[in-house]
Formats: structure tokens, C-alpha cells, sequence
């Protein structure tokens, strides 16, 4: 019986947002009497922070704090059209849509900003503090908030905006499958390192180090939690999890967690990332997407790392402790018929 | 413009976060309403059988029986999500008609005042039904004389006239014969549950001024909305969906399941309707991530170059589709992987087996594939005795390479990302990779891209 420690590489590209039928996303945004923004969706929050992102986005284009955010998030009475949240696709679709909301409702707010100034809109400026001015004339300025409450009160105005983002349907060639599959593409680079249980075929995940480029980040922690949720669900995949465990029969599936096996706390391994951030042409902000790929390359970098670790490969997924068992036992079957010939 | 930016870019705590680690967070199945119902579902104990009969008599004289939906209650009955954006054809029974499919195929809804009466009612509907022979391997279900699951005739989705999702780009054949070295592999993958900590649900509330208000917690509201609309046959404005926090999805909630049928049950008793999934429902009758099988054969040169990759993957789709056909050709324009292989074919079929539906799940039709093809690369670097970053190197893809579907590349960064982890770790690089870039190659002057 031995422990036999591996390293194992693998790197994956990773589309954002479906092609199939065409993909939008739609936004409003209006201002209240105190001068918050509300954001308007139907897109859905998965628990990933789409709202918190969304909020970000706005606050980011309208120039106010994340705090004058409102975002309110999956009614379809009140919400405009979203395709849903999937395929790494809300915050680079949402977002865009959001930035164009945002900048028609700025438009508004510099129309009253004049007015109220008395000075042509290509002289007024935001300062990204919460404030518009006349440019030059730090005098002549007043809080954004301020604004959109005359705008209602003063002025009787809409300050409002609607933004529509889409990428286009497109359609495949069935003969060459000739198609424009995605908006942009994320990497990844995982080393997986594993230590292999020789006796009982089971394998501990030590480390899982990986490098990231996902254009943009939003907001860091978040992108954080996506990279160690999906080294979680990638381990999992890896080494544990199945709906049929003597695949192909469909006998002796999992009714509940106690069946159904995931790593718990003891077994999560060491997880550590770098995230590079080299802007898309076409995200909001240079935004690609971080949401389903953090699961992806970790899972080839351990199967690779079990094979450097033991001389055992194995194709098939899971990899558990028996089919661990088997290509050692079949290994040393090879090694002594080859020492008898 | 990062040094302008001053929200994108900053950790700001989320907006949810204190509600969820506080529990005070509301989610779809935490909501009560006076007079509401409880939805359990009379399910095929088999995987595949034409169905001859129910009987819901014994079931009906359970105390708090209200209800019991049959396929006839149903307006549009049989549907395809994807209908809104063009797929054919319908192929999925909200409740089955005069065959199962999969074991868990819905049959008879039951309504009731409380959630254990329903139980009770649902194991007192007696079933009558005349077993088939079932087929659960995809290569099994494509040979001659193998069960047929669909209502056309094939186990395979037809994409244009075609059993697979095909992309072509050179002549995979003619450099097979020049290639130093051929590498073959098979991959297979299990099915996987989503496993979301909420289960899937939905509770359809009538309301007094004629219209239906469904709380969900489903991924996609306007999926779930037009397709309610479709097979309910009623005017999208009688319909008002609300979303909310969902409690994980991973893909498992973007099938339309519970709710047309939450809202039938709605309409046909005016009173609120709860229909949330047990958490063996979960993980036995809702969708898992499809399991695959990919074959792989690579023609490579002594210098470690690929110059041709064919690749034959097939997805158990289970007993329907759902989204599964699309992600068959996610799968195709993605599978090729990150490299500049010029000569590529690659046939992906979505197969039907009597399997509970697998359809979408996190990186759908990329993750399995990512797998097979790194694993893939790795042994092609043992043949042709390169270590596996050398081989990642010499065969990643640059910026205007032209890709297998014929899009040329843009946002590549692979050589970027892998020169950042081999710094992350403290690999050593030699100086031609640590020099390398994304950058689109020097093209001799008139060469098309």
C-alpha cells in the first residue's frame, strides 16, 4: 500500500451566451423623486449576484454611488423581456442592456441639467461622485439626485431610459456547421494536484490552482466565489457524482443526499487563482463571463493527475475508488506478464 | 478606462447575501396562501409501457381528494420548449397519453387539501399499463431493431436532415494518411444531478380579477410564461409570472414542468395550487446533465502539431429532449477545443433512451467535452513525448485562426491564461512559450484568413 501523489494540467475556452434563436436581454431604468435609480428586469437572479452586478453596471454608467441602485429583478408584469439566466449569458446581455437604459436616462438628466444650468447640454459634465456641473465651473453644480427629483417636480419629466441587447440568431450550415456560436470566449488553465490512496482506491484532491482570463470582472469577490464553487462541483464530477451508478442501467439511482455523493468540507482541497482581465469588444465594460466554466477544466486536470500519480488511465466519469482498483490491479497484471516474457 | 471606472471593479458586498446567510430570504415554496392545494404526481413505475388505463376511483375517496388531471384536461398537451424559438417537432406529454417513456413520466395530477393526502390519493391510482422493451445505452438505442422512444420513429433529433449535428472544415481523411502518429480514444460520462439546495416549484394563485399569478423559481420567466400560454391555451396577459431569489439552477431549472400544469390545476379548482418537487422528484424525474459518450481520433505530427481531429460524440437525451438538441451543437462548435487543428470533423447526436430527460446543466454540451479533449491532449503529448504544457503551447489557437465552424478567433487568450498558471504554480516555461501571444498570426501577403 502506497500514496501516490500526481499533477495534472488541462486549459479550456469557454463561450458566452446561445446562438440557437437569437439571445436578448431587455432593461428600463427610471429615477425616483429621492433620486435613486430603479433598474427593471425580468432576468433572474440564481444566487451567483446577478442583482448585486446589474446594480454595479448602472451605478458604474449613471455615475452614482451602487447604493442609488435599485434593482428589481424577475416580474413579468413589470419587467421587459429576458431570455433567462443561463449559458454565462445575464451579466454580458443584461449588463449591455442596462448600460443602454442607463445612458437614455442620462440623457434625460442632462437635458434638465441644462435647463436648470442654463447652459447647452455639451457643456455639462458628471464627475462620477454623484454630481453634474457645467464643465469648468465647479460652481455650477448640483447633485445628481437633486436633478431627478426637479426633473419630477420642477420640470415634470421622465427620467428614464429602455435598452434592448441581442445577439443576433444564427443560423447553422448542416452540411459544414458554419455558425457564429458566441458573443466572446473566457479561459481557464487548472493544475490539479492529487494524492492516490493505493489500498483503497481513493483519491484526495490536494490543491486546485488555476488562471482565469474572463475580460472584465464586476465585481472580484463574486468572480472569486464562482472560481471556488466551480472547483467544488468540477471535484465532484470528477470523483463522486452520478444518477446512475452502474451506468448504462438505470438501476439503484439516488433518491437523496445520503445516496447521491458529494465531497464535504473535509474533502475540499486547496484552491488558489490568478484572474487575468483583458476586455471583450463587446461585453459591458470588457465583461465575458465567469458563471458556468469554473466547473470545466478542473475535471480533466484531476483524471490527468490521477494517471501521472498511478500509470492509470481512465475514461470514464466518475472516476471511483473501484475503477482505481482495477486499472492498478490490470497494471501490475501487464507488468508481470511483461517481466515473465 | 480601468483607472475611470469606479463601481465595475469593486467588491461590493451583495445585496442578498445577508438574507440568505440569515435565513430571511424568501423563496418560491416558503410562501402560503389561504385555501392552497397540494399538487402530488401519479408517476410511471416502469421505463417504458403503453399505457391502456387509470382508475382514480379508490383515490378518489380519500378524505381531502379534490382533483385528478388527466391527459384530456390538457389543452395543448404535447409541447417542446424550444418551440418559441423554432425547434421541431412537439415530442413531450404534460401528462401521458397512450404510453411511458421513462420511469417517473407523469400521468395523473392529484389534487388535494393537504400534501399527505395527496400522497395517499396518487398511490391509490391504479395504472394499467403493458411493459415495453426499453433501451438505456445511446449506442444501443442507434442499432437496428432497438425500442423506438419517440412518436417519429428514430432515437435520434434530425438537425436539417441530418442524425447529428455536423461540422466539417478540410479533410480530416487525407491527413489521417499523412499524421506521424493516430491517437483514439473513448470517453463516457454519467448523467448528473443538478442538485440545486431548492427544489424545483411553483405555487399558481388565481386572482380575482380573472387573471393567474405564478410564483416560480425557475430560470427563465418568459420560458416558463409563453410556454404555459402555448400549452394552457390562454392569452400571455392572463399570466403574470414571479421570480424572485432561486436557490441554485445550474441549468435544472430551465425546463417548463411545473408550472402549465400547477396553472391548469389553478384554473380548473380556483383555488391556489402548490406543486414543489420532493427531492427524490428532483434528482429521479427532473432533468439530469446528459450522459455521454465521445469518441476520439486525432492525427498528430512528430513535432506535437494535431492536423486532424474527428470526433463522434453522442448525449443521452433521455426519453425527450428538452433543451438537449442545442446543446448538441454547442457540444460540435466547441469540442474542437482551443487549438488550431485544420482539418476537423465532428458528428454530435442527441439520442433518445428510456432514461429520465437529461437536458440543460452548467457548461452544457462544453463541459463533457472539455473533459475528453484535455485528457485527450495529454495522452497525444505521451506519444509524442512532449510534456503536457509543451503540447498546449504548440497547438493553441490565435486571434483570427479560423475555428472548425468557421468563425475566426477572437478573445483568445488560452497562451496568456496558461503562461499565467504556470506562473501561479512555479512551473518554469521555456523562453519561446513564455514569449508567445494571442496575437493573430503573420500571414504571407494574399493569404486568405
Amino acid at each position: 500500500m502506497s500514496k501516490l501523489r500526481g499533477t495534472g494540467i488541462a486549459a479550456v475556452n469557454y463561450p458566452t451566451g446561445m446562438n440557437l434563436g437569437g439571445d436578448p436581454s431587455q432593461a428600463l431604468v427610471h429615477a425616483t423623486t429621492s433620486g435613486s435609480f430603479v433598474v427593471t428586469l425580468s432576468a433572474t437572479d440564481l444566487g451567483q449576484g446577478l442583482r448585486t452586478v446589474i446594480g454595479q453596471i448602472a451605478a458604474e454608467t449613471l455615475g452614482v454611488a451602487f447604493e442609488e441602485i435599485v434593482v428589481d429583478t424577475a416580474d413579468t408584469d413589470t419587467g421587459p423581456h429576458d431570455m433567462g439566466t443561463f449559458a454565462s449569458r445575464a451579466t454580458h446581455r443584461v449588463g449591455n442592456a442596462v448600460i443602454l437604459a442607463a445612458r437614455e436616462a442620462f440623457e434625460a438628466l442632462l437635458d434638465v441639467a441644462a435647463d436648470e444650468f442654463e447652459a447647452s447640454r455639451d457643456e455639462i459634465v458628471a464627475d462620477g461622485e454623484g454630481n453634474l456641473m457645467v464643465k469648468g465651473v465647479p460652481a455650477r453644480s448640483m447633485r445628481i439626485a437633486e436633478l431627478a427629483s426637479m426633473a419630477q417636480f420642477k420640470y415634470g419629466r421622465t427620467i428614464a431610459g429602455r435598452g434592448a441587447w441581442m445577439k443576433p440568431r444564427s443560423e447553422v450550415d448542416p452540411e459544414t456547421g458554419a455558425m457564429d456560436p458566441d458573443s466572446t470566449e473566457a479561459h481557464a488553465c487548472t493544475v490539479a494536484e492529487v494524492e492516490v490512496d493505493t489500498e483503497t482506491g481513493e483519491v484526495a484532491v490536494l490543491s486546485i490552482r488555476s488562471a482565469y482570463e474572463v475580460g472584465r470582472q464586476v465585481n472580484p469577490d463574486l468572480v472569486q466565489g464562482q472560481i471556488a464553487g466551480g472547483a467544488w462541483m468540477a471535484m465532484s464530477h470528477a470523483l463522486y457524482e452520478t444518477t446512475a451508478p452502474y451506468y448504462p442501467s438505470p438501476e439503484h439511482s439516488p433518491k437523496d443526499f445520503s445516496e447521491y455523493l458529494m465531497p464535504g468540507p473535509n474533502e475540499l482541497p486547496e484552491i488558489e487563482s490568478v484572474v487575468l482581465e483583458i476586455p471583450s469588444s463587446n461585453g459591458p465594460y470588457g465583461v465575458k463571463g465567469v458563471g458556468e466554466m469554473t466547473a470545466n477544466s478542473p475535471i480533466p486536470a484531476i483524471v490527468n493527475a490521477i494517471y501521472h500519480a498511478t500509470g492509470v488511465r481512465i475514461d470514464s466519469l466518475p472516476v471511483t475508488p473501484e475503477k482505481i482498483l482495477r486499472g492498478l490491479d490490470e497494471l501490475a497484471a501487464a507488468r508481470a506478464e511483461g517481466a515473465q516474457g | 478606462m480601468t483607472a475611470e471606472l469606479k463601481v465595475v471593479g469593486q467588491s461590493v458586498r451583495r445585496t442578498d447575501g445577508l438574507g440568505h446567510v440569515t435565513g430571511r430570504t424568501q423563496f418560491t415554496a416558503d410562501r402560503h396562501f389561504s385555501g392552497m392545494l397540494h399538487l402530488k404526481m401519479v408517476r410511471s413505475p416502469v421505463h417504458h409501457a403503453r399505457l391502456l388505463g387509470v382508475d382514480t376511483s379508490e383515490a378518489e375517496r380519500v378524505p381531502g381528494f379534490v382533483a385528478a388531471l388527466t391527459a384530456k384536461d390538457v389543452p395543448h398537451n404535447r409541447y417542446t420548449i424550444l418551440s418559441l424559438i423554432g425547434v421541431e417537432p412537439e415530442e413531450e406529454f404534460v401528462l401521458a397519453e397512450d404510453r411511458v417513456r421513462f420511469k417517473g413520466e407523469a400521468i395523473v395530477a392529484i389534487l388535494a387539501e393537504t400534501e399527505a393526502a395527496a400522497l395517499e390519493a396518487v398511490a391509490k391510482v391504479r395504472l394499467h399499463l403493458e411493459e415495453l422493451p426499453a433501451v438505456f445505452d445511446v449506442e444501443e438505442a442507434l442499432a437496428p431493431g432497438a425500442p423506438i422512444v419517440t412518436h417519429w420513429g428514430t432515437n435520434t433529433f434530425m438537425y436539417e436532415g441530418h442524425p447529428c449535428r455536423r461540422v466539417r472544415l478540410g479533410d480530416v481523411e487525407a491527413a489521417f494518411a499523412a499524421a506521424d502518429h493516430i491517437v483514439e480514444s473513448r470517453y463516457d460520462t454519467s448523467p448528473i444531478e443538478q442538485a440545486p439546495i431548492e427544489t424545483t416549484g411553483c405555487i399558481a394563485v388565481p386572482e380575482a380579477n380573472g387573471r393567474y399569478t405564478v410564483y416560480t423559481n425557475t430560470q427563465a420567466l418568459y420560458f416558463s410564461l409563453d410556454n404555459t400560454s402555448i400549452i394552457l391555451q390562454v392569452p400571455g396577459n392572463r399570466l403574470h409570472f414571479v421570480g424572485g431569489t432561486v436557490g441554485g439552477g445550474f441549468g435544472g431549472k430551465v425546463d417548463v414542468i411545473v408550472e402549465p400544469i400547477a396553472t391548469l390545476a389553478a384554473m380548473k379548482t380556483n383555488r391556489p395550487v402548490r406543486f414543489v418537487y420532493s427531492r427524490s422528484e428532483e434528482m429521479q424525474v427532473s432533468s439530469t446533465r446528459s450522459a455521454w459518450r465521445i469518441y476520439f481520433k486525432d492525427g498528430v505530427m512528430n513535432d506535437g502539431r494535431i492536423i486532424a481531429r474527428k470526433v463522434t460524440s453522442y448525449a443521452d437525451s433521455g426519453a425527450y429532449s428538452r433543451q438537449t438538441p442545442y446543446s448538441l451543437t454547442k457540444h460540435a462548435a466547441n469540442v474542437g477545443g482551443p487549438y488550431a487543428i485544420p482539418n476537423v470533423s465532428i458528428d454530435a447526436y442527441c439520442v433518445y433512451t428510456n432514461r429520465q430527460p437529461s437536458s440543460a446543466m452548467r457548461g452544457f454540451g462544453v463541459t463533457m467535452g472539455s473533459f475528453a479533449l484535455e485528457v485527450q491532449m495529454d495522452k497525444i503529448a505521451e506519444v509524442v513525448g512532449m510534456d503536457p504544457w509543451t503540447i498546449r503551447f504548440v497547438n493553441a489557437y490565435r486571434n483570427g485562426d479560423l475555428r472548425p465552424h468557421r468563425k475566426h478567433a477572437e478573445d483568445a487568450t488560452l497562451i496568456e491564461t496558461i503562461q499565467a498558471a504556470a506562473e501561479l504554480v512555479g512551473h518554469e516555461l521555456p523562453g519561446e512559450f513564455r514569449a508567445m501571444t494571442s496575437a493573430a498570426r503573420e500571414r504571407v501577403d494574399g493569404e486568405a484568413r
